[in-house]
């Protein structure tokens, strides 16, 4: 009962995930892919994610905080930033990076300035949502369920 | 615009207007220099010249020249009235003196005692011949004259003649002369001789004259006087027709000029600088021209000065002529006269004083003067004075009786006719008297005045001549010529008679006036002669020798009238002038117009650049715009798809859908946009890649297979067996004409078929016509006449290995109507606009099929007919493949095309075109086909395969759902069991298997026919890959190489254990990449710079494909896939040129795919991809079916390469 009562909050924050934007198609199929070859694919994806984007903000926070901004700088790391979001399917990062990348091109400071703290801000939220979503799927694995897919 | 092409219009009509003024003015221009040379010379000849010719001039010269003849004659006669007067005169001496004078002494003749009389008379008679050889000389010169005046005339004869016939008259004198004397009979002969000789003299004159005639211009000048103006008219034209040439040159070179200056300006200005000087240089030549009429009028204004100043110098000579030959002839005349008055001078003092007593007395004076007063015509009387010394007075007033009177200055006159010599006074006493003794009748009054005692108040010239006794010596000084005066004979002139006489005889005495003058005291000249009022004009004078030393005379002439105009000159510099000013408007017209139409071409090409840069820029638009939206839609479409395959309910779905279709046919329509604008623009170039023709048809004919099965419609494809399996040409280009005039086809048609067929363009030109119905039964156009415009089928010009297909697409479709089948292939235009609204599309297919077909050399027609339907045929040139060329992209592998190889078909069809298209396709697979076309026969021939197990077997039976009439193949096997129930057994196992062919079945039908003993049934349009399927199905062939309809299976066994390279800096992107490809059960590695990747990728190496990110730090993508292709070309070569062996390499060619991972849709472009030497793109994340389409277009190749 606990498992169930697990799977089934476990789908209904995917759901949530997913119609809140913060996740899209990419990760259904980022989880596809992870099969018995590769059981944490989708944690290990993640993780390197996770790394690479606090990489990349810190990078950005610091090259924007400079008094000549590089932004042809800014636009690799926004660019590798929206990749890696694209990716594992972080929609909402993904989009603020387009935004953040216009910006770039108008070398306007102060937007992507505020990009940037929206970025931090959404990759925050994404981070502790999927974090959540782990923490969930260990429990269910913890008590001996499986992860249920949404399709 | 349509302003500007009113403008043109308008002119043009005036170009109209201006052209014909243009003619009449040249018309004009040509009567006026045709009517003036008619003018000048014509006019000339004839005309005048005619009128005022020599007739005139003629006939009084003739006259004075008879008249001076007669005066000769005159004096022979009056010699031979002195004879007869002087009886007492042996007239023997007279022609003895006649007789020696010719140095003819008569033979026998006694020189007598008369001796000094003879020697007197010799003398008399030598004077007298003197006179007539001057009277003679006067003949000559006259002569002369009158033969230079009837030169012309051809009139000499007729005045030797005249002569002639006055010498006669001479003669007869002579003879007269001798009769009266009573001569022996042989002396008249003499005379005749003497006569004859003159003759001969007068005539040998006239001849010489003849010739000198023609060497005396002189002369003939003043004889043609009258002819002046018109002579020095055409003189001048001539002097001036080089002036004109100059001028109308000078025109030509001006004009010339200017057209090279501006043709030179042209071939090296430029365009903007040309219109300049194309301006200068008409200007130029404009000034040029300018100057050519004021030259051309110069020269008018220099002939009518030259020719007036000639005409005034003509004038003028004509003047000095006439004056000089009036002055000549009164001198000549009263030379005569004087000569006369000479011969009596000496008559006298012959018979008067050498005679004693003196022969002559006042009687036989009178009398003999008398009657030779028509010798003397120009003097009024002749006396002779004797010569009286003071102190012979009284003894010599004795003698005659009267005393020596003075003459009376006061009221002598000669005219006076209350005259009273005896009133005179005695003269008074002097040295010397000379009184008057004889005198003629007319001045007898003037007997015994002396002539040395006054002076008379009247004017007049008496000539007086002193007689001296015999005695006297040639050379005589004067005062022994005092010494031996013995009297003086006085002759008084008539002056104003002599002249006036004189005038008469001579032409044109009303044109000048004659005044004669006494000089001798220059500063108050007498007149002699003349009227007082002078003449007009300038004047002239020549000199008048009358003889006396002492005194001297001039004759004045002037015109009586003043100078005419110079007409001829006026009008010939007039003429000059207009023409020149004609010329010169000709001219000035011909730069305007040629300025005008160079002005209109510059604008013209102007606008010609303009428009053919708006046109170009267009194109380009087009093309851009067309390209940078296709990029986007790309990505919508790829989003679309995605959104499909993602959880949607069933109207989302739908949704979805509708709008990926408006996409979809938004791209096609973008994508034919473009290629009309690239094809327009020029950059479309084709492809030459070896393809196969059937296997493209089929394509055709399965994108279309849904929309003709659910219109019910048949669609078949045939080709002929004589084209070849493989061509060389631009199979995409050849796909996209068949299929716009398939899709064409099944848009207009409802019912009926579609038919595509290809031939060899040679089939078509031996073609008979075709026995076949058509493939529905439905009528259809008559294609021949397609056929019959192509070029292509007339001429036979194929080359090498060329091969001209004929394609032809027939349909019983709607049809086009008449009047839009002639802008068919007009982009954007369809045969109506209700067209466009019932059955959609843009009317751009047809015009880039057009163009399509041109670019393939060939040539594209239609025929159509409302309601029957439409026929479109082209022909393409292609070239025949080699056979080895097999690196071609098929559907089927000749593996499974040979599993069919040697099987037996029996196709029955009642339609022969039906079983023809079934046979061609079975043909394809390999498979033996048998066609009949009766029920019976299909029946019997199966029977006999059946029963008779072996060679005639047959593997497989196909009939149409309507074989023989509506659903009568559904109906066959019942029928075939029918026939089979009638004794014969048939093995079961040997039967065909039994296909049905339909155009569409409906469930019911379908059940039916598995009822039936069908073993399956295709669907028309037939299709190799259909039939392959179908036929696989039926026979239990293998089914291992099937491809299954799932595509995620397709990419997993396409990817299956191939080493796939992902090269991506973005740890994230790289790890979603391998995880994707390794799901499709590829061996992926991983690289995460382009340098590694060079490295990775160096030959040898076991990848099969590389995914290569494109934004990367360092080394983007695409430069790194370069520097891969760099190394695999070096190889490459290596292994070509032998240095390194394959074996190393372990492939003989290195091209590994290169895939471009982008998330970038816009970027990323294929085009780009490709020149940047990558293979293909895949989007980033991976999108199933494009990753599918990516990868699976090279392992498919690759597989199939690995094959053969």
């Amino acid at each position: 009962m606990e498992i169930g009562k697990l799977q089934r909050r476990y789908l209904d924050f995917t759901s949530t995930l997913f119609h809140e934007g913060f996740l899209d198609n990419q990760f259904t199929q980022l989880q596809q892919l992870q099969d018995e070859s590769s059981p944490e694919f989708v944690l290990e994806v993640v993780t390197l994610f996770f790394e690479d984007s606090e990489k990349l903000l810190d990078e950005l926070s610091r090259t924007l905080d400079q008094q000549a901004v590089d932004f042809k700088k800014v636009d690799a790391h926004v660019h590798q930033l929206k990749g890696s979001s694209a990716s594992i399917g972080a929609q909402r990062v993904k989009n603020v990076c387009v935004a953040f990348r216009n910006f770039c091109e108008e070398m306007n400071q102060e937007g992507c300035l505020r990009c940037l703290r929206q970025v931090r801000n959404e990759y925050f939220l994404v981070k502790n949502k999927l974090e959540t979503l782990f923490a969930l799927e260990q429990q269910i694995v913890a008590a001996g369920g499986s992860v249920p897919m949404m399709w | 615009m349509a302003k500007r092409w009113v403008s043109f219009a308008d002119d043009k009509q005036c170009m109209g207007r201006r052209r014909s003024r243009n003619v009449l003015l040249v018309l004009t221009l040509l009567c006026c220099v045709s009517c003036s040379m008619w003018l000048f010379w014509g006019s000339g000849s004839w005309g005048i010249l005619e009128k005022l010719g020599g007739r005139d001039l003629r006939y009084p010269r003739k006259q004075i020249l008879f008249d001076r003849f007669n005066i000769s004659k005159y004096h022979l006669r009056s010699l031979a009235l002195l004879i007869s007067s002087l009886e007492q005169v042996n007239c023997f001496f007279c022609f003895l003196i006649m007789n020696g004078l010719e140095v003819l002494p008569i033979p026998g003749f006694p020189v007598g005692p008369t001796g000094p009389v003879q020697e007197r008379f010799f003398k008399c008679m030598n004077k007298s011949i003197d006179d007539v050889k001057l009277s003679s000389s006067l003949l000559h010169t006259l002569a002369e004259i009158n033969a230079e005046v009837d030169h012309n005339q051809g009139q000499e004869n007729l005045i030797g003649s005249d002569i002639f016939f006055e010498g006669r008259c001479l003669m007869q004198i002579g003879c007269d002369g001798a009769a009266k004397s009573s001569l022996p009979d042989n002396i008249p002969e003499k005379i005749m001789r003497s006569s004859a000789n003159m003759d001969a003299i007068f005539l040998k004159e006239i001849c010489k004259m003849r010739m000198d005639s023609e060497t005396l211009p002189y002369e003939r000048e003043l004889v043609n006087s009258s002819q002046d103006h018109h002579r020095v008219f055409s003189e001048m034209l001539f002097d001036m027709l080089p002036m004109l040439i100059v001028a109308v040159g000078f025109f030509s070179i001006g004009f010339a000029f200017g057209r090279f200056t501006k043709s030179s300006h042209k071939q090296f200005r430029q365009q903007q600088h040309y219109r300049q000087h194309s301006k200068g240089s008409g200007k130029w030549s404009k000034k040029l021209l300018f100057l050519g009429i004021i030259f051309g009028l110069s020269v008018a204004l220099w002939i009518f000065v030259s020719m007036n100043a000639t005409i005034t110098e003509r004038r003028k000579e004509t003047l000095v002529n006439m004056c000089d030959e009036r002055a000549r002839m009164l001198q000549d005349q009263f030379n005569v006269s004087m000569n006369h008055v000479h011969a009596l001078a000496i008559l006298v003092s012959t018979f008067h004083h050498g005679k004693q007593p003196s022969t002559i007395d006042q009687q036989i004076f009178a009398e003999y003067t008398a009657r030779t007063a028509f010798e003397r015509p120009l003097m009024s009387g002749v006396a002779y004075a004797l010569r009286v010394l003071h102190e012979e007075r009284e003894q010599f007033e004795k003698k005659y009786g009267w005393k020596i009177k003075k003459m009376e200055t006061e009221d002598q006159s000669l005219v006076k006719d209350d005259f009273n010599p005896e009133k005179l006074d005695p003269s008074p006493v002097q040295d010397e008297y000379a009184p008057v003794i004889f005198s003629q009748e007319t001045v007898s009054h003037i007997v015994s005045i002396d002539m040395m005692s006054g002076k008379s108040n009247h004017l007049g010239v008496v000539l007086t001549f002193a007689v001296y006794n015999t005695s006297l010596p040639p050379n005589a000084t004067p005062e022994e010529r005092i010494r031996a005066t013995v009297g003086y004979l006085g002759a008084s002139f008539d002056v104003p008679s002599l002249v006036d006489k004189l005038l008469h005889q001579l032409a044109s005495k009303q044109t000048i006036v004659v005044n004669l003058y006494d000089t001798t005291n220059v500063s108050a000249p007498i007149r002699m002669y003349g009227p007082d009022a002078a003449g007009a004009g300038e004047m002239y004078i020549s000199g008048v020798d009358f003889g006396d030393p002492i005194r001297k005379h001039e004759m004045h002439c002037r015109f009586k009238h003043k100078p005419q105009l110079p007409w001829s000159a006026i009008t010939m510099s007039v003429g000059v002038a207009v023409i020149v000013l004609l010329v010169g408007h000709i001219f000035h017209a011909a730069l305007n117009r040629i300025e005008e139409v160079e002005d209109d071409y510059r604008i013209m090409s102007e606008l010609k650049v303009q428009a053919e840069a708006a046109d170009v820029a267009k194109s380009q638009f087009l093309a851009t715009v067309s390209h940078e939206i296709r990029t986007p839609m790309n990505g919508v479409l790829g989003m679309l798809q995605m959104l499909m395959d993602t959880e949607l309910d069933e109207t989302q779905q739908d949704f979805a859908k509708t709008a990926q279709l408006s996409g979809k046919a938004l791209i096609a329509l973008i994508n034919e946009v473009l290629d009309l604008a690239k094809i327009e623009s020029g950059r479309l170039e084709l492809e030459a890649v070896p393809f196969d023709p059937r296997d493209i048809l089929d394509n055709v004919l399965s994108l279309f297979s849904d929309q003709s099965q659910a219109k019910g419609i048949e669609m078949a494809v045939y080709v002929s067996e004589q084209v070849p399996e493989i061509l060389i040409g631009d199979p995409g280009r050849f796909r996209q004409i068949i299929t716009n005039l398939v899709g064409n086809s099944v848009k207009f048609t409802e019912k009926g078929h579609i038919f595509v067929s290809v031939y060899h363009i040679e089939e078509v030109r031996n073609m008979e016509d075709d026995q076949c119905e058509t493939l529905s039964g439905c009528q259809v156009v008559d294609k021949q006449k397609i056929w019959d415009n192509f070029t292509l089928l007339k001429s036979s010009t194929e080359g090498d290995n060329a091969i001209n297909l004929i394609v032809t697409v027939e349909d019983t479709g709607v049809g086009i109507p008449q009047d839009a089948q002639s802008r068919i292939f007009t982009p954007f235009m369809q045969a109506d606009s209700s067209t466009s609204r019932t059955y959609g599309g843009t009317g751009i297919g047809l015009s880039i099929s057009k163009c399509l077909v041109d670019l393939m050399e060939g040539e594209i027609g239609f025929v159509s007919q409302s309601g029957i339907g439409s026929t479109f045929s082209f022909t393409a040139v292609f070239k025949e493949a080699s056979k080895s060329s097999g690196d071609i992209k098929r559907h089927y592998t000749d593996s499974i095309l040979s599993s069919f190889q040697g099987l037996r078909a029996l196709v029955a069809d009642g339609r022969c075109i039906r079983a023809r298209i079934i046979k061609y396709h079975l043909q394809r697979l390999g498979i033996l086909v048998d066609v009949v076309t009766k029920q019976q026969n299909a029946v019997q021939t199966i029977v006999d395969c059946c029963s008779t197990s072996g060679r005639s077997h047959i593997d497989m039976f196909l009939v149409d759902k309507d074989a023989w009439g509506e659903r009568s193949g559904i109906s066959f096997p019942r029928f075939l069991s029918e026939s089979l129930r009638n004794g014969v057994v048939m093995h079961k196992e040997l039967q065909p298997k039994m296909f049905l062919i339909a155009t569409s079945l409906n469930p019911t039908e379908v059940y039916d026919l598995k009822l039936a003993g069908y073993v399956d049934s295709m669907l028309k349009p037939l299709r190799l890959s259909m039939i392959v399927a179908c036929l696989q199905k039926a026979l239990g062939m293998s089914q291992k190489r099937q491809p299954t309809k799932a595509k995620p299976m397709t990419l997993q066994s396409i990817l299956r254990g191939k080493n796939i390279l992902v090269v991506d800096d973005n740890l994230v992107n790289q790890k979603v990449a391998a995880g994707t490809l390794k799901k499709f059960g590829a061996i992926v590695t991983c690289a995460d710079s382009g340098k590694e990747a060079i490295r990775r990728l160096q030959p040898p190496h076991n990848f099969d494909a590389c995914f290569m990110d494109v934004q990367m730090p360092e080394m983007d993508g695409f430069e790194a896939t370069q520097k891969v292709r760099e190394m695999e070309n070096t190889v490459n070569k290596l292994i070509e040129s032998g240095d390194v062996s394959p074996e190393i390499y372990g492939n003989s060619r290195w091209h590994v795919p290169i895939l471009a991972m982008t998330a970038d849709v816009i970027q990323a472009t294929h085009e780009h991809c490709l020149s940047k030497g990558m293979d293909d793109y895949v989007s980033k994340p991976f999108e199933e079916q494009q990753l599918y389409s990516a990868v699976a277009h090279f392992f498919e190749s690759d597989t199939i390469d690995r094959i053969s």
